[in-house]
């Protein structure tokens, strides 16, 4: 996740004070890793030094002064861009899992054990985003699906890959 | 596990020279939701099928809710499935001549209650699982997720102890089927059934409270048991 993109994007909504983009990003984006404040200024004093955002007023207060902040058309561009550009397609070929599978059949370790300790992590955190879907509203349902399909997709992976692990052995233990 | 609702302990069952539980050791807490996962062939509906006493293992022993069902006779295990346990398959098999309405009260005239009062019993269900309007319709005018309902609620309408579902969303297209998951473990919350559930599916598995894996004929645990709230 982008957070200076994503700040971008939420400026090229409409114009806003740090907290509220914070309140937002949180909300949407956060996921229960709230945004720190000091990221937040940070980012947007980087995001104005390079000339993607600008401060259009400040107004004085009892606390922090706020500064309220707009996006610039070099900005806007530079969100455009990404906003348009498909997110790499990775084939996650040489995941974590991959490698621990070809490890244990080179070792002579008991592989399928490994897979079934996995699968068991999956379900468990499978149940976790079912839960939070069956409780939640239509954004926590979504994103919940989101993990869903693609721990999913890892199980299937699994699946195949228990129903070829004499093949694998064969081919990786020389 | 402190309560058990349901158990298998070490169940052989072959089919001809063909085994399909090798030693299967299984039990069931009140209230829970218990996934039996694996993949096809793997003998999983074999264990249900046991489970739920319509079939009866070579060896091994049948527990439910302290009584042993595998020594029961046909008649004793028929009254108990009657009774106490309620099904879900993975095709609604809603009998086509009868209203939804009649097809939820079935398992109550064949208990003997009397045609108006099971009636009366079945009617509530259509509004609890979204079927208000359906009473009258005969399973060719359902569509695949309501005839599932339906069915779903003549599996709940004796308030079972006991859900057997075997791969109760395989005929629907996944939204249909999350919603027929939805409403399966909603209503089993609200009356404390505990579930069987055979699938092969992660995504309906996930429902459940606990998974196990069916693997050459034995049952092997993928999740820990939970402390149900």
């Amino acid at each position: 996740m982008s957070v200076p993109l994503t700040l971008l994007g939420l400026l090229e909504r409409e114009p806003s004070h740090g907290y509220d983009l914070k309140r937002d990003y949180d909300t949407y984006f956060g996921r229960g890793r709230p945004l720190p404040f000091g990221q937040v200024y940070a980012t947007l004093g980087r995001l104005a030094r390079d000339g993607k955002v600008v401060i259009s007023e400040v107004q004085p207060g009892v606390g922090p002064e706020r500064k309220r902040y707009v996006i610039t058309e070099a900005g806007a561009t530079e969100f455009d861009a990404w906003l348009t550009d498909p997110i790499e397609a990775e084939s996650h070929l040489q995941s974590v899992l991959f490698t621990k599978v070809v490890l244990a059949l080179m070792l002579g370790r008991p592989a399928h054990e490994y897979l079934d300790l996995q699968r068991g992590a999956h379900l468990e955190r499978m149940r976790q985003l079912t839960e939070i879907r069956r409780a939640g509203g239509l954004v926590d349902g979504l994103l919940a699906d989101h993990g869903l399909f693609h721990l999913e997709a890892d199980l299937r992976w699994i699946d195949t890959t228990v129903a070829r692990l004499d093949a694998l052995r064969a081919e990786v233990v020389k | 596990m402190a309560d058990i609702m349901i158990e298998a302990r070490d169940v052989v069952r072959s089919f001809g020279q063909t085994p399909a539980l090798r030693g299967a050791t299984v039990a069931v807490a009140p209230g829970e939701i218990l996934a039996i996962m694996g993949p096809s062939g793997s003998g999983k509906s074999t264990l249900l099928h046991c489970l739920a006493g319509i079939l009866v293992p070579d060896s091994g022993e049948i527990h439910f809710d302290g009584r042993r069902v595998d020594t029961m006779g046909e008649t004793g295990r028929s009254a108990l499935r009657r009774d106490s346990f309620g099904f879900v398959f993975q095709f609604g098999q809603l009998v086509p001549e009868l209203t939804a309405e009649e097809n939820v009260a079935l398992p109550l005239l064949l208990g003997g209650t009397r045609r108006d009062a099971a009636l009366r019993e079945a009617r509530p269900w259509f509004g609890r699982l979204g079927l208000d309007g359906l009473e009258g319709r005969r399973s060719g005018e359902l569509s695949g997720g309501q005839a599932q309902r339906v069915a779903l609620a003549r599996g709940l309408v004796t308030s079972p102890k006991v859900l057997f579902a075997d791969e109760p969303t395989g005929s629907l297209d996944s939204l249909t089927g999350e919603q027929v998951m939805d409403q399966l473990v909603g209503a089993a919350r609200e009356h404390g059934t505990t579930v069987v559930l055979v699938t092969h599916e992660a995504r309906v598995a996930a429902y459940a409270d606990r998974h196990v894996m069916v693997r050459d004929g034995k049952v092997a645990a993928l999740t820990p048991e939970r402390v149900l709230s």
